[in-house]
């Protein structure tokens, strides 16, 4: 057996032959519509507007939305959204692509679970055909682990709400007509806080690029800033005082499609590595055949096993309805720090070829920390574990 | 005008393959599979010729393991309208499959019978000659091109010398070139359309017909390795080692 990318996966007794039909057709869209286009992508900072058409006209932005706002939920199970993440990884996407285009995961389900129905037929259509965005903000320029503290305030004046504050590292902040924004409506800590949508288009809403990153280089992140704003009160999402709720509902979802998606990724590292190894000749034999680098492919592709196991198990518990959160933010860790490792061992097998930008390697390798720090840090996921835990 | 079309069930084209340690055949324990990219562009022209109005139904067909049903569920998300597994664990060659196909045609009577020109795991290219045989059908191999109208096909094939036009009755058999179009990719409400469509299965026995292998495979070997080169420090002695060593001056 080989050690490609599809080759080093688990077996995993839960895909049926349409779970295989709709890999084989993303790929193929991936191949033809994204793949050749990411450097360019990562190198002007930015993903063209038609790729959203394009995304929906595939069926991508609709995936696991409900069918009466245009979205595609009949029949799809977890695992459709897991081949998603899995094959953006492949591609070596380490979270760019998925934190642009396909950003509404995040800023979109609040809305979708929580707002009065006249807004949800206002925006939920129009973001799953691809004609608006929308984003999700809860980190402020003063933290964003600690989501009980923070400090964007809304105060109710008759109708309205009075926005003031900012909001920073937000995915696809440049881009978004609507930012779901976790505000402080009540007193201190997590009771007093809310969720409210807010559009940009409104007056005092201003935002910066933070375009120079690490990672994501395609993707629109910004720092934004609301002064004065006045946001009609049916753009409140679930009830006053829930926000905290509204917002620990979305975090899991987002963790299971990061994790999915390191794992792929640790997976491609390893696929090229391999293949390199394979090929290239050092003091008369193929590197593949030096004992320290085949102790680092089997390294690689051990770590590479727990973690897709790991995932297969949690990925079973989210379906059956009995997830363990403490397990889902462990393995978040587990995904992470393969990702990690496997990045780095790639780089080092692949050597000065991996140094240069344009290949899968260095791009994964330079997305490991916003994966590392993004949608819950490691220490973050550590300590929730503890808790979870009853420690 | 009914259509059937042929899809197989081979490793991917982008796996690269590599021989059992014992020489018996290539290892695909884990390997990905796909439809054979041949049959692809067999489904996408019948999808075409039902876009255009020529086409009123489209069943795909696939022979082989239980699995197999994955490239028929593929098909059928690219727009055929319902599918047939014949199921069969053994290793299936190309006079098993044509008579299996012949009995296919014998129930369902297409009008026209659309096969990649070869799978690029056998690379046999005999199954779509093997049942113009049986069934006495014209066919035209290697298309890269085909219209049909007035109750006759033409196509255009990809031959030595350039191209060459046959212009053959209904019902026929195509076999599919590279260059006949480009395959789509499904989109994700025609995937989950697909589920519905309805797939029958078969075995050998049902269609009367004895699969077992006929050919024997010796043994499988990986191409040589190429060796490594070396520089010469003149044209003459270039020419020395063409005409000394390599003796091929």
């Amino acid at each position: 057996m080989a050690l490609d990318f599809d080759s080093a996966a688990l077996y995993n007794e839960k895909l049926g032959p349409e779970h295989h039909s709709w890999r084989e057709h993303l790929r193929k869209f991936l191949a033809v519509e994204v793949e050749p286009f990411m450097d360019d992508w990562d190198e002007s900072g930015k993903i063209p507007d038609e790729m959203w058409k394009k995304a929906a006209d595939f069926g991508l932005l609709q995936l696991g939305y409900p069918e009466e706002f245009g979205g595609i939920s009949e029949g799809i199970d977890q695992h459709y959204l897991n081949i998603l993440s899995e094959e953006l990884g492949r591609i070596g996407s380490a979270g760019g692509i998925a934190s642009t285009l396909l950003v509404h995961g995040i800023g979109l389900p609040p809305v979708v679970n929580f707002s009065p129905q006249a807004i949800k037929e206002q925006v939920v259509p129009a973001v799953l055909a691809g004609e608006k965005r929308i984003s999700l903000g809860i980190t402020e320029p003063s933290g964003g682990s600690d989501v009980a503290n923070l400090t964007t305030t809304a105060r109710r004046e008759g109708d309205f709400y009075i926005v003031n504050g900012s909001k920073t590292f937000i995915s696809g902040g440049m881009g978004a007509d609507w930012i779901s924004t976790a505000v402080r409506t009540g007193g201190e800590g997590g009771g007093g806080i809310s969720m409210l949508l807010i559009p940009t288009h409104l007056e005092g809403v201003s935002r910066t690029p933070l375009d120079k990153k690490q990672g994501w280089w395609c993707s629109d992140t910004a720092t934004i800033y609301f002064d004065d704003v006045k946001v009609p009160v049916d753009h409140l999402i679930g009830e006053e005082g829930h926000g905290f709720l509204v917002i620990l509902n979305n975090f899991n979802n987002e963790r299971l499609a990061m994790i999915v998606n390191m794992e792929a990724c640790a997976r491609c590292c390893l696929a090229e590595a391999v293949s390199w190894a394979e090929q290239r000749m050092t003091f008369g034999k193929p590197l593949s055949k030096h004992q320290v680098i085949r102790h680092k492919i089997t390294q690689m592709k051990q770590r590479i096993n727990a973690t897709q196991a790991y995932t297969q198990h949690v990925t079973q518990a989210v379906i059956e309805g009995r997830s363990n959160f403490g397990d889902l933010a462990l393995l978040k860790v587990q995904a992470s720090e393969t990702m990690e490792f496997c990045a780095r061992e790639a780089s080092q097998i692949l050597g000065g070829a991996c140094y240069l930008r344009g290949n899968k390697v260095e791009r994964i390798y330079r997305e490991v920390r916003v994966n590392a720090i993004g949608g819950g840090s490691e220490e973050i996921m550590r300590d929730l574990a503890a808790g979870q835990y009853g420690l | 005008m009914k259509i059937l079309v042929a899809v197989k069930r081979v490793v991917d084209y982008n796996v690269k393959v590599r021989p059992k340690s014992d020489g018996t055949d290539v290892d695909i324990a884990n390997v990905k599979m796909s439809i054979n990219p041949f049959c692809e562009i067999a489904v996408e022209e019948a999808v075409r010729l039902k876009e255009k109005g020529v086409a009123t139904e489209i069943i795909a067909i696939s022979m082989g393991p239980k699995q197999a049903q994955e490239q028929v569920r593929t098909a059928l998300a690219l727009g055929a309208d319902r599918g047939i597994l014949v199921e069969s664990d053994e290793d299936l060659q190309p006079l098993a499959i044509a008579k299996m196909l012949k009995a296919i045609v014998e129930k369902e009577s297409p009008d026209l019978v659309i096969l990649g020109k070869q799978a690029i795991d056998g690379d046999n290219n005999q199954t779509g000659q093997m049942l113009g045989a049986l069934t006495s059908m014209p066919q035209g191999t290697f298309a890269s091109e085909v219209n049909v109208a007035d109750g006759r096909v033409s196509v255009t094939r990809e031959i030595d010398g350039g191209l060459q036009t046959v212009n053959l009755s209904l019902p026929a058999i195509v076999t599919t070139d590279l260059r006949l179009n480009e395959p789509r990719y499904a989109s994700l409400p025609n995937i989950m359309k697909a589920k519905r469509k309805p797939m029958d299965t078969f075995t050998p026995e049902d269609l009367g017909v004895d699969a077992t292998p006929r050919v024997k495979t010796l043994s499988v070997e990986p191409p040589a390795e190429r060796k490594a080169g070396i520089k010469v420090a003149d044209v003459a002695e270039l020419v020395d080692k063409l005409k000394n060593e390599a003796k091929v001056i």
